[in-house]
């Protein structure tokens, strides 16, 4: 007992050493950058987007966990599309060797370009829609970029299947549909959730390019503002609080994936 | 007469890189209605693969299966199976592995009948009060409590046994070949169960059949069991008969299983013939 809150207390003193290194080096760096903002008026340039979260002074004029929500939103709605493509195909690639065969090579094409690249080309598949081609493209290129590590992962999760449950099912004759949604699906779940965490945490990263191509409200745009109005501070700020978000939902996610691993 | 189950000519062959393994070969052997049949061996010697063979789990390479007049060609729930690892589903409680069985044999019952039955079940192997438990929750002995379970809920036409007690300590194996017995004895069902283990073949089985080792394994020799049932465990091991059984399968399996099967002598017709040394002392004491 005694020793476990010693060992806490040991974590939160190294992790506070190490916030305070990073403001050592982040001070250094003022030496040789002059135009990087100290983290004092960092803190000034920024206060208000700080202090009043939710404030709304505008579209282009939020408080920070506004914006956040907003980028949230799409990145709610591209990874939701990209886990219900991406586990199916995976589900597809662990069950059948032609299958794999077949699609194998394409996935690992596609797989290493950037969503930089994919935006262009989700604007054009959706120019058809008009107004809502901006929105269509931006989820196009969520999906498809946060879509591989559940493609994958669900592979490896269906090829790993005990034969012995499998065998369970053959014994009592199940149909297709029970063999699925008793057996298999329950068997893969742990690894489909490390594939989902991982999505998530792409999903997380693509929003700054996305909103950036786009010019849509959120953290991303912040900083793109702040680049473009030169308040640099506040690039800093929207680093921050995408890394701090992108660590909860990692967190979160790990929660949920322990929960899974036990079953 | 036709038998109820009957192995003819049974080849299990394995594609191998240096060309096709014989596993099995020539197994024949025929079970009456009821009758519990233990399959011995040393371990690797494809008893399992029999057994996997008669599950339908296992494509048979020669040779047929017949089942109550109709040839085995995939796994069903007409035979039930227990695996050695009991392989429940961890995602489900005890009582939803049973129940997945149950669901699929009895589907023409009400929902409530088809719980009954589970309960039933599970409450006979001792687990009604862990019922609702998760494998992970369990211990070894009652996983397998729950695998006999899940088998015998299935009301199937005969049972197959994988080594189910070959993980578990020696006092939970014997309580566990208790509840085994009380359930086949209820119930009648044919079974045929692997191990290699000697007593537990003397106490459970109707005919033990032995087989050689492999590759090209096949039977080497049977031997009928005659201890009246029930059976009780303790009489079993006061009874001279017992040591002789078990020392005749003991002989097998470290001296004659080595070779494919010479014609099988009846145990005990003929005590086994002096040897040289044995009957010079005789003849001494007779002077």
């Amino acid at each position: 007992m005694n020793s476990k809150f010693q060992n806490a207390a040991l974590s939160t003193a190294l992790a506070l050493i190490g916030v305070g290194l990073f403001f050592l080096l982040w001070l250094a760096l003022n030496r040789f950058a002059p135009d990087l903002p100290t983290p004092t008026s960092t803190w000034q340039g920024a206060r208000i987007y700080i202090v009043e979260p939710f404030a709304y002074r505008g579209e282009q004029d939020q408080g920070l966990l506004s914006l956040t929500s907003k980028s949230l939103i799409l990145v709610a709605k591209g990874y939701f599309i990209a886990l219900l493509i991406g586990a199916p195909i995976g589900f597809c690639l662990g069950l059948s060797k032609n299958f794999t065969r077949t699609f194998d090579p394409i996935v690992q094409v596609l797989r290493p370009v950037s969503p930089l690249a994919w935006f262009p080309l989700g604007m054009v598949l959706f120019l058809g829609t008009g107004g809502q081609a901006l929105e269509y493209g931006a989820l196009f290129t969520i999906a498809v970029c946060a879509m591989w590590p559940t493609v994958l992962n669900t592979a490896v999760g269906v090829r790993a299947i005990p034969q012995d449950y499998l065998n369970v099912g053959r014994v009592l004759r199940l149909s297709k549909t029970k063999m699925l949604f008793k057996i298999m699906v329950p068997a893969t779940l742990p690894y489909m959730f490390t594939g989902f965490r991982l999505s998530l945490g792409i999903a997380w990263l693509v929003i700054v390019a996305v909103e950036m191509l786009t010019g849509k409200v959120g953290i991303g745009q912040f900083i793109q503002d702040a680049y473009m109005n030169a308040n640099y501070g506040n690039i800093i700020v929207g680093i921050l609080t995408i890394g701090i978000v992108g660590y909860i939902l990692d967190r979160l996610m790990s929660v949920v994936e322990a929960r899974f691993k036990t079953a | 007469m036709s038998h109820f189950l009957e192995l003819s000519q049974l080849h299990k062959t394995f594609p191998t890189p240096k060309g096709p393994l014989t596993v099995v070969k020539d197994f024949n052997l025929k079970f009456r209605k009821g009758e519990f049949i233990a399959l011995i061996g040393h371990s690797g010697c494809g008893k399992s693969t029999v057994l996997s063979m008669v599950a339908g789990l296992e494509d048979v390479s020669r040779g047929g299966i017949v089942l109550t007049g109709k040839e085995v060609t995939s796994a069903g729930p007409d035979r039930g199976v227990v695996f050695q690892a009991p392989c429940l589903l961890p995602w489900f409680t005890a009582f939803e592995n049973v129940m997945l069985g149950v669901d699929q044999v009895y589907y023409t019952a009400s929902k409530l009948e088809r719980r009954q039955i589970a309960e039933y079940y599970l409450s006979l192997v001792g687990l009604a009060d862990a019922m609702h438990k998760r494998p992970a929750e369990l211990s070894q002995g009652m996983r397998q409590r729950c695998g006999i379970a899940r088998a015998f809920a299935l009301s199937p036409k005969m049972l197959l046994l994988d080594e189910p007690f070959g993980m578990l300590d020696n006092l939970t194996k014997m309580e566990l070949q208790d509840v085994l017995l009380d359930l086949w004895q209820r119930d009648q069902k044919t079974a045929l169960m692997v191990t290699h283990d000697v007593d537990e073949a003397l106490y459970l089985a109707d005919r033990v059949v032995m087989m050689t080792d492999g590759p090209e394994a096949t039977v080497g020799d049977i031997l009928e069991i005659p201890f009246p049932r029930p059976r009780n465990r303790r009489e079993l091991l006061e009874n001279p008969e017992y040591y002789r059984l078990r020392e005749y399968l003991i002989h097998f399996l470290n001296e004659r299983s080595h070779h494919r099967p010479a014609p099988s002598i009846p145990p005990a017709a003929t005590p086994a013939p002096d040897s040289g040394i044995k009957r010079f002392f005789n003849s001494l004491s007779v002077v």
